[in-house]
This record gives structure tokens, C-alpha cells and sequence, in this order.
């Protein structure tokens, strides 16, 4: 038997996030009789990102995402730093480009989910929000169905949508304890303020936004970094910090928080800010590594469920690999539900279609990036480097000027650095990025 | 500006607190002996864990952000961590 008798629904979608909104909302549009379970008293209450979408591929599955969705700015501006104590060396790019077509939002995930979930209502599926999926139900091995309390739905096929601590999938064999340096926390503030000072702060106008991406003395050395975006009338402002590094190094995580927030660059853009809310969420780092397998007989798994994170360094992104996915996932479930064989072998086009995407190509293309940010050069004394390359040349101090280049040299050797490690770094940041 | 501390940031949020029943169990004693315990307490941006004068850690499973991050890092056997009960615990209003 490839498939049960008489579900209770053709697919059951754990999780009411990006992915798994998407994933039903695809599947209720083709036709398909679809559960959206979500543990959160709302869809989108339980769900938390450091907000910045990357749109082009949602753009895609909603059409009226644009002027619809409950986003707050059109990022125009990347502004990446690295932070010392007391310099910071940063590259501000900003591209009217970027704006149209729209290249990427700032969202606040309680707001936007609710929007998703919606849609997926519109679309015929039904929603059953504040249930907890505690397992799913399997007869020999194939998932058959989820148990929730004394409830019991059966379906052909479920979709672990339930994020990144996946307890469904880990029971399910998919996936495994992630080591701790494939797992960062995230801890973020949502800090309100006026419009008006937020343009003006970070020289925006309208509905622009930017995005601050910050590595070095913000996170104490500890491998990660921090973040500054700009919402309508808030700030999404917080650290990621690699569990591995964390640990090993014995910081306090909102100790690291609260020196990033206190720091003199990053302090004055938020005063005068009150707190909304405060939250933290684990991220997954690992990269290509981290996929596993992500069908089995009945069941599939998407976004941070199936650990597609990726971290370039320069882009970090997570939700639009998640919609990628739950496109992949609903056109696979399709194909197999038209042929009544939801079987591993079936669905195994999930993967195929994954891989053909977007999210698959970039993973395979940035597979070396998350090796190369666990350099831990990139944290503290790359950034003191550059710095003081500039000082050299900016702090004209009456004595003769010498050439950039001895000036850098001159750095170069007062720093710990290494000539040989800035070769090596950079031709693996070449590499990898 | 001085931040807040964590339980005044806390307070911001939206919690439903399920009285009856904690979705957290620490295992003292392999939380003591594999150093499990100090890196709860470091690690836990809620502040969940505390680790009291005996050596033993508290737990204020009620401020949980649900983030996992005690899970990933903790020893084999030394903590008992699952979601909440459907309808429980942190309800984002920003997220």
C-alpha cells in the first residue's frame, strides 16, 4: 500500500511559518484538501526572524505581495561594517535599484505570517491554530498521519514545516542533534521609534529601508555578528553568535546583547527608542551540509525544518529559501498525489526540484561559506586592521605622508595578522563567497 | 542609554502561561557533572536558568522564548525540552 485508504485531509502542513504557509497555500490551489496546524495561539505568534526578506521568489507565489503583505520597508541600503571599539570601517551601498523591482523587505513575522495564513484560508485550506503536533503517526515506515493531545489525523502526506528545532523530523530519522558549530542564537530587540527619526537617522525616505550588517567588536570576538533594520516606525537591532564559539569562549549571550547595544555606534541610532518586544530564535549555519534527507514514505521536510539557512557573510537569508522550498515541496506532493503514490520514492522529486531552484544552486554555491566564517580572524582583528590602515592615512599629523601601500604594510606588521593568513583567508573568501 | 535588564525586557512580551504543567526539566546531577548547568545559565537569552548557592539550577520556565538554543548545547540526558502545550507560552505581536 503506497497510501492510506481515508485521510482525513490529503496533506497535513506542521507549522504556520513561511514555509509552511506557502506550502499550503500551494497545495490548496491545486486543489488539494490541506491541514495548516500551527502551535502558536495565531498564526505568525510563535515565529520570530531578524527581518530582513529577501522577495523576488514570494513575489512569485503572491502576486499581490507587493502592495499587499504586511511588510515594513524596501531595503535600498546595505550598509556592512566591521566594528572595533573605537572605529569601524564600512561599506555603504545604497541602489535605487534595489527598490524596483523590489529586492527585498523588512518584516515582522507576526504580522506577515497572519497575512500568509490568510491567504492559505482564501485558498481552502483549513487552519487549526493553538494545537501542538506532539508526533506523527506511522505504520511501519511510513508517516500515516499527527498525533496532537488525544487527536488523531490521518493523510497522505505530512510536511514538517516546524522550523528549526524540527522535533518532527528528528523523530522521524531525518535529521540529527546539529553539531554547535552549525547553530547560532539569535537575539534580537524590537525597539520603536518615530518615522520621521528613522528616516533621518538612516537617510531614507518613504518606505526605503536599510539593512546594517555588522561583524568585529559587537559580538566580543565571538564568531557571528549584528544587525540594525529598519521597520516602518521600529528597529529590529540584535546579535548572532555561534553556539561553539560561544560556549568555548564562556560569554554570557546577553551580556554580548546588551554590549551591542551600548556600543557607541550603534547606540545613537537607537535613542530614544522604546522596547516592543524581545526575542531570540536558533539559526542554523551549517549550510549544504546541514540538508539531509527530506522525504521519507509520507512526509516531507521544508524550510528551517530542512536546516536551509545561509549565511554568504554578505546576504543572510533563511525565509526565501523557505518559500523555495515549500514551492519545490507542493509541486512534488502534487505530481505524487495525482499518481496515488506518496511513497519515499515518489516524493523524492522534492529534492530534484529543490536542487533545480534557487535554493539548492546557492547552497551548492556558497558551501564553503560557512567554513570560511568560522575563521576567527574575521571577528576582531580584521577590522582593527582596516582601521588603522585608514587612521594611517586620515590622521595627518604633521609628519611626512607615506604611500598607502607602506602604510598597509606598516599595519599589517603591528597587527597579529599574518601576510600568509590574509593571502590564504582571502583566497578562500574568494572561494567561498 | 542603558538597556534593559532581561526581566524588564520580559515584560514587554505577550505570555500565556500554562500553570499547569513546565515544558522544561533539568536533570541535576548530569547538569552538574558535564558542566551543562553554568552553560544553561550563560547561554539561555531569557534568563530561564539560574544556578542557586547549592550548585543546582533553577528553572523560571514561564520568561521561555522558545528559542531551542539550551537543547542544542546541552549534554546527553541533562535537559528535558519541549514546546509548550498548543496555545502556550510566548505569543509574538512582532516576531
Amino acid at each position: 500500500m503506497t497510501q492510506p485508504a481515508e485521510p482525513d485531509f490529503e496533506v497535513i502542513v506542521i507549522g504556520a511559518g513561511i514555509a509552511g504557509c506557502v506550502a499550503a497555500y500551494q497545495l490548496a490551489r491545486q486543489g488539494r484538501s490541506v491541514l495548516l496546524i500551527e502551535r502558536g495561539e495565531a498564526p505568525g505568534s510563535k515565529n520570530l526572524s531578524g527581518g530582513v526578506l529577501y522577495s523576488r521568489g514570494i513575489q512569485q507565489v503572491f502576486p499581490d505581495f507587493g502592495h499587499e503583505a504586511p511588510v515594513e520597508r524596501r531595503i535600498t541600503r546595505n550598509y556592512i561594517s566591521f566594528l572595533n571599539a573605537d572605529s569601524s570601517v564600512a561599506i555603504d551601498y545604497k541602489d535605487a535599484r534595489l527598490a524596483d523591482p523590489v529586492n527585498a523587505v523588512t518584516v515582522l513575522r507576526a504580522k506577515l505570517d497572519a497575512w500568509l495564513s490568510e491567504k492559505c484560508e482564501e485558498a481552502g485550506a483549513i487552519i487549526m491554530p493553538g494545537v501542538r503536533v506532539d508526533r506523527v503517526l506511522t505504520e511501519g515506515t511510513r508517516v500515516v498521519g499527527v498525533q496532537a493531545g488525544d487527536d488523531e489525523l490521518r493523510t497522505h502526506v505530512v510536511v514538517a514545516a516546524d522550523g528549526v528545532n524540527s522535533f518532527i523530523a528528528k523523530e522521524a530519522g531525518l535529521r540529527q542533534q546539529e553539531p554547535l558549530n552549525h547553530l547560532a542564537v539569535g537575539v534580537k530587540s524590537v525597539i520603536s521609534l518615530p518615522r520621521e527619526t528613522i528616516e533621518q537617522r538612516f537617510n531614507l525616505t518613504g518606505d526605503e529601508g536599510a539593512a546594517l550588517a555588522v561583524v568585529g567588536d559587537c559580538t566580543q570576538g565571538v564568531g557571528g555578528g549584528g544587525f540594525l533594520y529598519t521597520n516602518l516606525d521600529s528597529l529590529s537591532v540584535g546579535i548572532v553568535v555561534r553556539l561553539d564559539d560561544l560556549t568555548a569562549k564562556q560569554k554570557v549571550v546577553t551580556d554580548i546583547f546588551d554590549h551591542f547595544l551600548q556600543h557607541q555606534f550603534i547606540a545613537p541610532y537607537l535613542e530614544g527608542g522604546e522596547l516592543l518586544e524581545y526575542g531570540c530564535h536558533l539559526v542554523a549555519e551549517g549550510g549544504l551540509h546541514m540538508i539531509g534527507e527530506i522525504a521519507m514514505n509520507g512526509m516531507v521536510v521544508v524550510g528551517d525544518a530542512a536546516g536551509l539557512t545561509l549565511n554568504t557573510g554578505l546576504t543572510v537569508r533563511g525565509m526565501d529559501l523557505a518559500v523555495g522550498s515549500a514551492v519545490a515541496a507542493a509541486e512534488a506532493i502534487g505530481d505524487a498525489l495525482d499518481r496515488k503514490d506518496t511513497s519515499k520514492a515518489a516524493l523524492a522529486s522534492y529534492r530534484d526540484k529543490l536542487f533545480a531552484s534557487y535554493v539548492g544552486q546557492d547552497m551548492k554555491t556558497y558551501a564553503k561559506a560557512p567554513h570560511f566564517l568560522e575563521v576567527e580572524r574575521m571577528y576582531q582583528q580584521y577590522g582593527e586592521l582596516f582601521a588603522n590602515v585608514l587612521y594611517g592615512t586620515f590622521s595627518l599629523d604633521t609628519q611626512p605622508r607615506q604611500h598607502l601601500l607602506k602604510v598597509a604594510r606598516k599595519s599589517l606588521a603591528r597587527s597579529p595578522l599574518k601576510m600568509r593568513q590574509l593571502v590564504r583567508d582571502g583566497i578562500a573568501g574568494v572561494r567561498a563567497l | 542609554m542603558k538597556p534593559l535588564s532581561v526581566p524588564e525586557r520580559l515584560t514587554k512580551n505577550r505570555f500565556l502561561l500554562d500553570e499547569e504543567q513546565s515544558h522544561i526539566e533539568v536533570n541535576q546531577e548530569i547538569a552538574k557533572a558535564t558542566g551543562t548547568g553554568k552553560l544553561l545559565v550563560a547561554c539561555c537569552p531569557a534568563h530561564v536558568y539560574t544556578e542557586e548557592p547549592d550548585g543546582t539550577i533553577s528553572v523560571e520556565y514561564a520568561a521561555c522564548l522558545e528559542c531551542g538554543t539550551c537543547l542544542a548545547i546541552a549534554a546527553p540526558g541533562a535537559l528535558k525540552w519541549h514546546y509548550p502545550r498548543g496555545g502556550f507560552g510566548v505569543q509574538f505581536r512582532e516576531g
